[in-house]
């Protein structure tokens, strides 16, 4: 079976807005989403930088039994798809009666676990972390608790890929309705934004300490690169067949069309530039498309000096001769990890529908491989058919996907 | 702490945690029933308590109440245990 697989709803909770509207606003102008946070400082940590993102009121929209089994990123996750299937118009009476699943990427839930384990060592008692902690603390805190919420009876996991969950969770998502295992899935990526979440990542120094001009920190792909700026909230995207959006009469937005994964096999934090060519060209053959029918690609560029340069010999590898645009979101939002492959295919899909590129901020120097892309420093005014976007994690996971402009 | 004290704040957090309407609570009423609670919302009352009277339920303790006049007096009772212990 080869069914066409359509999306017909986009929702997020991000850095740049909550809401599409706000989102398409800030990707235009080229708006950071980036602050800083005195807390971590008082922490230890090495950079206060982060995605300043805010935490949602649930409290009249959400009963208490559903709300104390949220976590952070799950109230995220929520908010990012109620938008989602409102825009797919997919009402909670059509989906009691019909298979949804839900494939969502999420890697940690830190606030919840730190939380719990101190209140264990204060009170000596396990009842007194309450009936919520548990559904909190887990992985798959974001498809335990939306699943129930909105009373999916289809697939149901998470994906827990590194920076490259969300990603999988649309490639995954695609696979299963493309060969008729599902008809409608919700994917998408969530990413809790706190102190507990990110201390072993800052103690990597992996992040940029470029503290004083919070704005221009993330500078993927420039020659002065520091590092990136953690970053977080949820993206969720309602895949479904073409059949189904048809017979729902749903709006059709786009295609996903290509989908390509590959394992580094080699160090557990460094980029691999082989890697990386074996997701994109995998993603081509599977979209049955040539590099030069690509418009733009939406760079995994995180702002890292080592990454960003695996990043753009693999690009410059596979795209050397038809040079398509290029930018990095991430120069505006930070790093939104297990989120941001989904929330980066979000934000493309809002530059196609609205016929622009984002730029990517803060690029002034290009360093000796990013020189050889066409790497886009100011909005430019476009038309998008074809657009890519990369995700790579650690351990090695690599994740590309292309979606098209939807024509019957 | 005055029994009335108690009350009001055993309402207080019923309302504001549990999301019961005020107009609900009446001495006689059952607590299960008009607060809707599982074995789950039993978890988070023990907490409640906990936080606001500083006394730890025991699950055996819960049998006994089933009305809101019920777990006044228990809470009552607990609470005076306490104070003299």
């Amino acid at each position: 079976m080869n069914n066409r697989v359509v999306i017909t709803g986009l929702g997020i909770w991000s850095c740049l807005g909550n809401n599409l509207d706000e989102v398409t606003e800030s990707l235009r102008a080229g708006k950071s989403g980036i602050g800083m946070d005195m807390e971590r400082k008082a922490w230890g940590y090495r950079s206060g930088l982060t995605g300043i993102i805010p935490k949602p009121e649930l409290k009249g929209i959400l009963d208490r039994r559903a709300r104390v089994g949220l976590s952070e990123e799950a109230e995220y996750a929520y908010m990012a798809t109620l938008d989602a299937m409102k825009n797919a118009k997919m009402d909670m009476s059509w989906v009691e009666k019909n298979e949804v699943g839900i494939l969502y990427g999420n890697d940690s839930s830190a606030k919840a676990v730190s939380e719990a384990i101190d209140t264990i060592r204060l009170k000596k008692d396990t009842t007194l972390l309450g009936s919520g902690s548990i559904f909190q603390s887990m992985n798959c805190t974001v498809t335990m608790n939306l699943s129930t919420i909105f009373k999916l009876k289809g697939i149901n996991f998470t994906i827990s890929a590194a920076c490259a969950s969300g990603s999988h969770s649309i490639g995954l998502g695609y696979l299963m309705i493309k060969w008729g295992l599902q008809k409608h899935i919700i994917c998408g990526g969530a990413q809790e934004v706190n102190p507990m979440a990110f201390g072993s990542f800052d103690g990597l120094s992996a992040f940029s300490i470029r503290e004083n001009e919070p704005t221009k920190a993330s500078r993927p792909f420039d020659r002065d690169r520091d590092g990136l700026i953690p970053s977080g909230g949820a993206a969720s995207l309602i895949l479904e067949s073409y059949e189904s959006a048809m017979e729902r009469g749903a709006p059709i937005l786009a295609e996903v069309v290509g989908y390509g994964f590959s394992s580094n096999g080699e160090h557990i934090s460094n980029s691999n530039v082989d890697g990386q060519v074996r997701s994109l060209k995998m993603a081509l053959n599977d979209a049955k498309l040539a590099a030069g029918d690509i418009d733009y690609i939406n760079a995994h560029a995180t702002s890292t000096p080592g990454g960003d340069l695996a990043e753009a010999s693999a690009i410059d590898a596979v795209f050397g001769e038809s040079r398509p645009m290029v930018s990095s979101t991430k120069s505006m939002t930070g790093h939104e990890c297990w989120m941001a492959g989904a929330s980066e295919i979000v934000y493309s899909m809002l530059m196609m529908q609205n016929n622009f590129v984002a730029p990517n901020i803060n690029f002034e120097n290009p360093d000796e491989a990013s020189a050889k892309l066409n790497i886009v420093r100011t909005t430019i005014e476009k038309n998008i058919d074809v657009f890519l976007s990369n995700s790579f994690g650690f351990g090695g996971t690599n994740s590309s996907l292309i979606i098209k402009k939807f024509k019957q | 702490m005055t029994k009335a004290e108690i009350i009001e704040r055993i309402n207080g957090f019923l309302v504001d945690e549990f999301e019961v309407d005020a107009d609900k609570i009446n001495p006689d009423e059952n607590l299960r029933d008009t607060l809707g609670l599982d074995s789950l919302d039993y978890v988070d009352l023990v907490v409640i308590i906990e936080s606001n009277f500083g006394f730890k339920v025991v699950a055996e303790d819960f049998i006994n109440i089933s009305t809101f006049q019920n777990f006044y007096d228990y809470v009552e009772r607990k609470v005076t245990e306490k104070a003299s212990a």
